[in-house]
């Protein structure tokens, strides 16, 4: 026994070594030539173009409707803002819809990683019959998008009677192929062979493989692609849209959209709306940038 | 393999039972048995997990993914109201021929096409040259990666409704600057290309930065020994990036202009909230409206379901069309290479 024991040791610190400095050899490997004021200048260019719109959301909610119907539009803050953030939090039931959308984007986030992780463990590492044609309907379905669904989807939640239920956009959500390809690929490399084989020498069941050395090793990965489908799901809009109303169980995307459809809508408080629908998730990304921004680029690669 | 672990899984048991009287031969049988018994639960484990594992990804798969996929070619052969989603009439092909003698659905197939131009083509391109320059060695390059992904962090709601105030046609933002430049306001929702470029120009926004960040990290996995004997070969930087990096990511160029593409094709928040008081028309004059707009139209505010499907199908057919000429055309990249 102590003969077949002795190799996993020496097996997993190596690969546990790799593991950790993947990210950063990423961005070591860039280009070797230093960037000149040229590159520079387009940079901060792109920058402040991708930044305006949203530094400028917070300036328009912080005015009012009629310094809004004025030129030369406002370059500053004004001091409306917390009045408008009060109304709008108000007006489009934002606190239920943070609370639902948080739990679904949750749910879905959780679900989808871990069915993922493990049916790209399957894909990546278990040989079994069937493997590459199921695995062809996994990209396949990548390239199928969901708004195509619609029809049927809201037929079903009507015959579940599910109108305005949170399950309702739930369940179709769990749905990710990108999620299995995404793990697959991640663990087609980060995952040695002989870390599994020693495991099963010991005697490790399938299941006891998945909890002992496969969600060890996609840590990383399954920390990447939670925060990517929570962004997705958070961001979702047709299918919520169409079966949440603003006044049962809307997520915030449903309650911002909400707001601009008022009759005489006002726009410093749709702003103020829209900013706070978007603040969460910049707030995320401002936190975790680096490693949203490794993980994108992770899956590029392989993708 | 398999045998290996046959011989391995059980030693493991047995050492688990140190008080194993040794050399019986009726207990030697009965060990034998357990062995078998465990190898044989082993091989089942071996087969069957696999299938266990990918299981209930495929179920929910079925349930919410190809089932309503199908069903909604199954539903576009028949009559369904909005209202009664479950009582279905038999209609055959009808619905087909009503949406193809709408005008509406013309104008909807041609403005998805000229707005999935507008947004997709400058998109990569712009992503292309922003990826080429993050690729050298720059000051922060980590707060420039994290702020070109704020867009695509940004809901489709929230950028929609800003954007509408910044094309807005009297007070907005972008009017004024072109003033400053002497030209005349521009009506961005009224017009038919101002709108389309208005409502692109959101889709480039939420997503340039994203594909610049794919095309970075292709451009990375790139071997330096490449460049170096371009180099060497007196290879100018462009001609590097025309013989060298543009070859290398071809793959990951059309992985972006396949995910783009279907992303055009699916274009519906942006111009439904682009103005809101005509929502699903899209514009007055439909002059924006898309092929997801019109779907959702027929459905939700016509009330057509069955008519709706069609579309659906319809937009199913555009979408295999697209992705053949894609493979063909990789397909003779990859021949001429």
């Amino acid at each position: 026994m102590t003969t077949t024991v002795t190799p996993p040791p020496p097996e997993t610190a190596p690969v546990k070594k790799e593991k950790r400095s993947r990210l950063p050899k990423s961005a070591r490997a860039g280009g070797t030539l230093h960037g000149g004021p040229i590159a520079y200048a387009i940079l901060i260019v792109f920058t402040i173009v991708s930044l305006f719109p949203l530094v400028w959301t917070a300036i328009a909610a912080s005015r009012d409707n009629q310094r809004l119907a004025q030129t030369p539009p406002p370059f500053w803050f004004g001091s409306n803002l917390f009045k408008n953030l009060e109304l709008a939090w108000t007006d489009a039931n934002l606190g239920e819809a943070f609370f639902n959308t948080t739990l679904v984007a949750g749910i879905s986030a959780a679900t989808v990683v871990a069915l993922s992780t493990i049916a790209g463990f399957a894909f990546a590492k278990l040989r079994f019959k069937g493997r590459n044609a199921l695995m062809l309907i996994v990209v396949g379905t990548m390239m199928v998008p969901p708004q195509l669904s619609v029809i049927p989807l809201y037929m079903m939640v009507a015959k579940l009677d599910w109108t305005d239920q949170l399950q309702a956009v739930i369940f179709p959500s769990l749905v990710s192929a990108f999620g299995v390809f995404f793990m697959r690929q991640y663990l087609l490399q980060a995952l040695p062979d002989e870390v599994i084989e020693a495991a099963r020498v010991d005697g490790a069941s399938s299941w006891r493989v998945i909890w002992h050395v496969v969600f060890p090793a996609a840590r990383p990965a399954m920390a990447v692609l939670g925060m990517l489908i929570f962004v997705q799901t958070w961001n979702d809009f047709l299918w919520p849209f169409l079966v949440l109303t603003q006044s049962g169980n809307p997520t915030v995307q449903v309650a911002v959209a909400g707001l601009g459809r008022g009759f005489t809508p006002d726009q410093s408080l749709i702003m103020a709306g829209a900013l706070l629908g978007t603040l969460p998730l910049l707030l995320v990304f401002a936190v975790f940038g680096k490693q949203i921004v490794g993980g994108i680029m992770q899956g590029a690669v392989k993708g | 393999m398999s045998t290996r672990h046959d011989t391995a899984a059980s030693p493991v048991k047995g050492g688990a039972a140190p008080g194993r009287p040794p050399g019986g031969t009726a207990s030697d049988g009965k060990e034998a048995r357990r062995r078998q018994k465990l190898s044989r639960r082993w091989q089942r484990d071996m087969r069957w997990s696999p299938y266990a594992f990918v299981a209930p990804f495929f179920l929910l798969f079925l349930a919410f993914g190809l089932f309503p996929l199908v069903y909604t070619g199954w539903a576009s052969l028949h009559q369904v109201e909005l209202t009664a989603p479950t009582d279905m009439e038999w209609v055959g092909l009808r619905n087909f021929t009503r949406i193809f003698d709408d005008e509406f659905f013309w104008n909807a197939a041609q403005n998805t096409l000229t707005i999935g131009i507008i947004s997709t083509v400058p998109q990569l391109l712009m992503a292309m040259g922003i990826a080429h320059i993050l690729n050298y060695k720059l000051r922060a390059s980590t707060f420039y990666r994290v702020a070109m992904l704020a867009p695509y962090a940004t809901s489709i709601a929230a950028a929609s409704l800003v954007f509408v105030l910044l094309f807005g046609r009297d007070y907005g933002m972008i009017n004024w600057a072109l003033d400053f430049v002497g030209i005349d306001p521009v009506d961005w929702q009224g017009d038919k290309w101002p709108s389309q470029f208005a409502v692109s120009t959101i889709v480039v926004w939420r997503w340039t930065g994203y594909n610049a960040l794919i095309y970075l990290a292709a451009m990375q996995a790139i071997p330096h020994d490449l460049y170096e004997s371009a180099a060497l070969d007196g290879a100018s930087r462009w001609q590097q990036f025309l013989h060298v990096t543009l070859p290398s990511l071809r793959p990951t160029i059309l992985f972006t202009v396949v995910v783009s593409t279907i992303g055009a094709s699916q274009v519906f928040g942006e111009p439904l909230l682009f103005d809101a008081n005509k929502g699903a028309s899209g514009g007055a004059e439909h002059q924006f409206q898309t092929l997801g707009l019109y779907l959702y139209e027929q459905g939700w505010i016509n009330q057509h379901l069955g008519r709706a499907s069609a579309i659906a199908w319809m937009m199913f057919l555009i979408l295999i069309v697209v992705g053949l000429i894609n493979y063909v055309i990789s397909r003779r990249l990859r021949a001429s290479s």
